[in-house]
C-alpha cells in the first residue's frame, strides 16, 4: 500500500502529517472522554461505564447483529462516548432568551480551536522517506515554533470569556471573568517559563528542540551521547518543567485550577447555559487541551518522539525508527493525560483568590529567579 | 432645574473612582451546592458577598401539622422524612419524648439496641457529610468513598428496620422487633472496616494544603456568637462549646457508657471537619462498648397498654387479645395523660428536641419539632458576609443543613 505513494507528488504527502495528527486527535478524543471515566471510577471504588461495548450481552453485536459473544461483556463501556455524542447531538441546542446569539454560538468554536492549532507545531515522529521523498511529520515547522503555541492557547481564553458573558447568566459571567484573569495570569509565568526554555534549547522551534534532545554531553564517556534519557530537558530546566506542568494545569482549567466551571458555586460555569453540540464542543476542547499540553511538555521537557536506540533503528530502517516514534510521543503525551486525570480527581480545589495568589506571588518569581539563573548559565 | 453642567462640576470632585454596582445573585433553591432546596438572596460585590439573606420553606410539608392528625405511632413515619441523613436518630428522639410524655421506660436491652443503631446512623451522617463537604471543595472522590461506607451501614439498618431510609424503627415504649440474631457480627462487620476509611479521608484532606487554605480560618463563629445563635451539634462544639445532649442530659443509657465529647476552639470550617471525624471515633467506640454490655431480655415494654403485646401471645392469652385489639382499634389506641413534654436528644446534627402537648386523647395537640438545621442556618449570613462566594459553598456544607428538618 505504501509503495502508491511513490508516485504522490511531494505536495501530496504534505497531507499525511495533517491528516495524521488531527485525524490521531480526533479518534483519542473519544477514547480520553471514556478514560477518564474509568480513571475516576478505579479511584472511587466505582466499576465506571461497562455496559455500550462491542461483544457481549448488551454489546452493539448483538443489537445489529444478534451476536451475544457467548455472553461475555468483553471491554463494556467502549462504545460509551459513541452514546454520549449521540445524546449530545440529539439534544435540544438551546440558546437562552436574552443571551447573544452571535458570541454564544462563536465561543465553543474559540474553545475547541487552539488546543488543535496547537498541534500544528509539534513534531509527531521522526521523518518518514518514501522513495525519495521525505515526509517530516510535522504539520507546519513554524520558525516561531514555541510562541505560535503560546499565541494560540491565549486564544483559548476567549471561548472561556464569550461564552461566560454572552450566555447573560450571572453564574457564567462570573466564571468567564475569573477565567480570564486565570488564564491571563498564568500565561505570564508560562511565558517567563518558556523565556528560559529557549535560553536553554538556543532556538524556538519545537523540531529543534526535539533534535536539541537527542545528544547530550555524557561525563562518563567524556564525549556526545545520542538518544540518551539524560538529554531530556527535564534534567537541564527541572523547575521551569514543573511550573510549566501547573500552569499547563491552569491554562486547561482542571482541578486544582478549574475555578472557571467550579461545579459547586458556579453550576457549571462558563458552559452552565450551554447543551447539546456546543456544550459537546467545550468539552471535547478541553480534552484536546489536555492532548496538546501533554505533547507540548513531552516535547519541551521528555524528548518530544525521540527514544534511546533510536539512532540504531533509524539505521537499519527510517520508516520504522519513524513510525516508533510516533508511538513513543503517544505514550508520553498519555502519560500526562492520564496524570492531568490522577490529579483531578485526588485534589480538592483552590479559591479564586488563593489561585491568583499562587499565581502572581509564588509561580512568577520562581519563573523569573528560573529565567536569571539560565541567562546567567547560558551566558 | 439646575444647570446639568453645574451639576457635574459638583459630583466630579467625589468621583474618586468608578462607579460599581453590586451583583444581586440568587442561589437556589436548585443549586448543587445547597443539596436540597435552600435559597439565598446575596448581594455580590465582584466575588465578594456583601449581604445575604437565606431564604426557607421550600421544603415546608407540613410534618408539625399533620402531627395532630396521627396517633403517636403513625408520627414515627413522618420523622423519617425531618432529616432524611439520619432517619434513626429522629425515630429514637421522637419515641423517647412520647415515652416521657406516657410514663413508661424502655427495658435495658430496648435502650441499648437504640443507642447501637443512633450512633451508627450518627456515623453514616457524619461520614457523609465529611464527604459532601470535601466534594463542595472539589475532592469528588473523597465523597464515593464516604457514601460507600454508608451504604454499608444502611445494609444493616435495612437488616434490623426492614427500610434503608424510611426505617421507622421505634414504637413508643421501644422497638417494633428485636433485632436480627447476628445483630453485633453485623454491625461490627461495619464498624471494624470504618477507621482505615476515616484515616483515608485524614489522609487526603486533614494535611492536604488546598484543603486546609480553603477552610482554616474560614465561617469562625465566636463561642458567645455559636451560643446566642442557639447552634448545637458538631458546629457549636467546634465553637469551643462542650454540650452534647448525652452528657448535659443523658438518656438511654448513654451514662452507662464511656465516651468523650470532641470539642475544638476554633470555630471554623476545618474544626467542624475535625469534630466530625472524632465523633465518628467515640461513636465507634460507643457502639462496642453497647454491643459488649447488651443484655437479654425484651426490647419493647411489657407495659401492654401502651406496647403491643408479643403476636403469640396474642393468639394464646385473651388479655393479650384484648390489648392488642384495644391499640390498634381506631377510636382506642394509647392515650397519655395530658401535660405536655419537651424532650430532646443528639442528633447528628445537634440538639434535636420534640415538644409534644397531649389534651388526654389519642392524637396529640400539638407537635413542635426542635430541628438542629434551623437555629445552625440562622448563623449563616454572619458567617459569610464579607467573604468570597467559594467559601459560602464550605461554609453551608460544614453545617450540613438538611432542608427536611429545616423546613419541616
Amino acid at each position: 500500500m505504501l509503495s502508491l505513494g511513490l508516485d504522490a507528488s511531494a505536495v501530496g504527502w504534505k497531507l499525511l502529517p495533517v491528516l495524521l495528527v488531527f485525524g490521531a486527535v480526533l479518534a483519542v478524543v473519544p477514547l480520553l472522554v471514556y478514560l477518564e471515566r474509568k480513571v475516576c471510577a478505579w479511584i472511587q471504588n466505582r466499576v465506571g461505564p461497562n455496559r455500550v461495548g462491542l461483544l457481549g450481552p448488551d454489546g452493539l453485536a448483538q443489537g445489529v447483529l444478534g451476536f451475544s459473544g457467548g455472553g461475555k461483556r468483553i471491554l463494556g463501556g467502549l462504545l460509551q462516548p459513541l452514546a454520549d455524542a449521540i445524546k449530545l447531538i440529539s439534544k435540544e441546542d438551546f440558546i437562552p432568551a436574552q443571551a447573544d446569539k452571535f458570541l454564544f454560538s462563536l465561543a465553543p468554536f474559540f474553545a475547541l480551536l487552539p488546543p488543535f492549532l496547537t498541534f500544528v507545531v509539534v513534531p509527531v515522529g521522526a521523518d518518514l522517506t518514501f522513495g525519495g521523498t521525505t515526509v517530516p511529520l510535522i504539520v507546519a515547522d513554524l520558525g516561531v515554533g514555541m510562541l505560535w503555541v503560546l499565541s494560540v492557547s491565549s486564544l483559548a481564553a476567549y471561548g472561556v470569556q464569550l461564552g461566560g458573558w454572552a450566555s447573560n447568566s450571572k453564574f457564567s459571567l462570573l466564571g468567564g471573568v475569573r477565567a480570564t484573569a486565570q488564564m491571563i495570569s498564568y500565561e505570564i509565568t508560562m511565558g517567563l517559563v518558556l523565556l528560559s526554555v529557549f535560553m536553554h534549547y538556543d532556538s524556538l522551534s519545537l523540531r529543534e528542540i526535539v533534535q536539541a534532545q537527542a545528544t547530550y554531553f555524557d561525563p562518563l564517556l567524556g564525549r556526545l551521547a545520542a538518544n540518551g534519557l539524560g538529554s531530556w530537558g527535564v534534567w537541564h530546566q527541572p523547575l521551569a518543567a514543573l511550573l510549566f506542568v501547573i500552569c499547563a494545569f491552569a491554562e486547561n482549567n482542571r482541578l486544582p485550577f478549574d475555578m472557571p466551571e467550579c461545579e459547586a458555586e458556579l453550576v457549571g460555569g462558563y458552559h452552565t447555559e450551554y447543551s447539546s453540540m456546543k456544550f459537546g464542543m467545550f468539552f471535547q476542547g478541553e480534552y484536546i487541551a489536555m492532548l496538546a499540553m501533554g505533547a507540548v511538555i513531552s516535547t519541551l521537557f521528555f524528548g518530544g518522539w525521540h527514544y534511546p536506540g533510536y539512532a540504531s533503528v533509524a539505521a537499519a530502517s527510517p520508516n520504522l525508527a519513524a513510525l516508533i516514534s510516533l508511538a513513543v510521543l503517544g505514550a508520553k503525551v498519555m502519560i500526562f493525560v492520564l496524570f492531568q486525570m490522577w490529579v483531578r480527581w485526588t485534589l480538592p480545589r483552590f479559591r479564586y483568590d488563593q489561585v491568583m495568589e499562587l499565581g502572581w506571588k509564588v509561580l512568577i518569581p520562581l519563573a523569573l529567579v528560573n529565567l536569571v539563573v539560565t541567562a546567567l548559565v547560558n551566558l | 432645574m439646575a444647570n446639568p453642567v453645574e451639576d457635574i462640576r459638583q459630583i466630579a470632585p467625589k468621583a474618586t473612582s468608578l462607579a460599581t454596582q453590586s451583583l444581586a445573585l440568587n442561589l437556589g433553591p436548585q443549586h448543587p451546592a445547597t443539596h436540597g432546596t435552600l435559597r439565598f438572596k446575596m448581594e455580590l460585590d465582584g466575588e465578594t458577598i456583601r449581604s445575604c439573606t437565606p431564604e426557607i420553606g421550600f421544603l415546608h410539608t407540613g410534618f408539625e401539622k399533620l402531627g395532630e392528625y396521627r396517633n403517636y405511632n403513625q408520627f414515627v413515619v413522618i420523622t423519617d422524612r425531618a432529616n432524611y441523613l439520619s432517619p434513626l436518630n429522629n425515630n429514637i428522639g421522637f419515641a423517647i419524648a412520647c415515652e416521657e410524655l406516657f410514663g413508661v421506660t424502655v427495658p435495658p436491652r430496648g435502650q441499648y439496641v437504640r443507642v447501637v443503631l443512633a450512633e451508627l446512623s450518627r456515623i453514616a451522617d457524619h461520614v457523609v457529610s465529611v464527604g459532601l463537604q470535601a466534594m463542595d471543595l472539589g475532592a469528588f472522590s473523597v465523597m464515593l468513598w464516604a457514601f460507600i461506607e454508608r451504604e454499608k451501614m444502611y445494609d444493616v439498618f435495612e437488616a434490623t428496620t426492614g427500610a434503608r431510609l424510611t426505617t421507622s424503627w421505634t414504637r413508643v415504649g421501644g422497638i417494633f422487633r428485636d433485632v436480627p440474631a447476628d445483630f453485633a457480627d453485623l454491625v461490627r462487620g461495619v464498624t471494624s472496616k470504618l477507621p482505615p476509611v476515616i484515616e483515608e479521608i485524614e489522609f487526603m484532606l486533614s494535611k492536604n494544603k488546598i484543603f486546609k487554605d480553603r477552610t482554616v480560618g474560614v465561617g469562625t463563629l465566636t463561642r458567645e456568637q455559636a451560643i446566642s445563635y442557639g447552634m448545637t451539634g458538631p458546629c457549636m462544639r467546634a465553637c469551643g462549646v462542650a454540650y452534647d445532649v448525652r452528657k448535659s442530659r443523658p438518656y438511654l443509657c448513654y451514662p452507662e457508657l464511656n465516651f468523650e465529647i470532641p470539642v475544638r476552639t476554633e470555630g471554623d470550617v476545618f474544626a467542624r471537619y475535625l469534630v466530625r471525624l472524632e465523633e465518628m471515633r467515640q461513636s465507634l467506640s460507643i457502639i462496642e462498648q453497647a454491643l459488649q454490655k447488651m443484655p437479654e431480655g425484651p426490647v419493647c415494654s411489657v407495659d401492654h397498654k401502651v406496647a403491643l403485646p408479643p403476636k403469640d401471645l396474642v393468639y394464646q392469652d385473651m388479655e393479650s387479645l384484648i390489648h392488642h385489639f384495644k391499640i390498634v382499634m381506631p377510636g382506642h389506641g394509647i392515650t397519655p395523660p395530658r401535660g405536655e413534654v419537651y424532650s430532646c436528644t443528639e442528633s447528628p446534627n445537634g440538639e434535636l428536641g420534640f415538644y409534644l402537648v397531649s389534651d388526654g386523647t389519642g392524637l396529640p395537640y400539638r407537635v413542635r419539632i426542635r430541628p438542629p438545621s434551623f437555629y445552625n442556618h440562622q448563623a449563616f449570613p454572619a458567617q459569610v458576609e464579607g467573604r468570597m462566594l467559594s467559601d459560602a459553598v464550605a461554609i453551608l456544607s460544614s453545617m450540613n443543613v438538611i432542608a427536611g428538618e429545616l423546613d419541616r
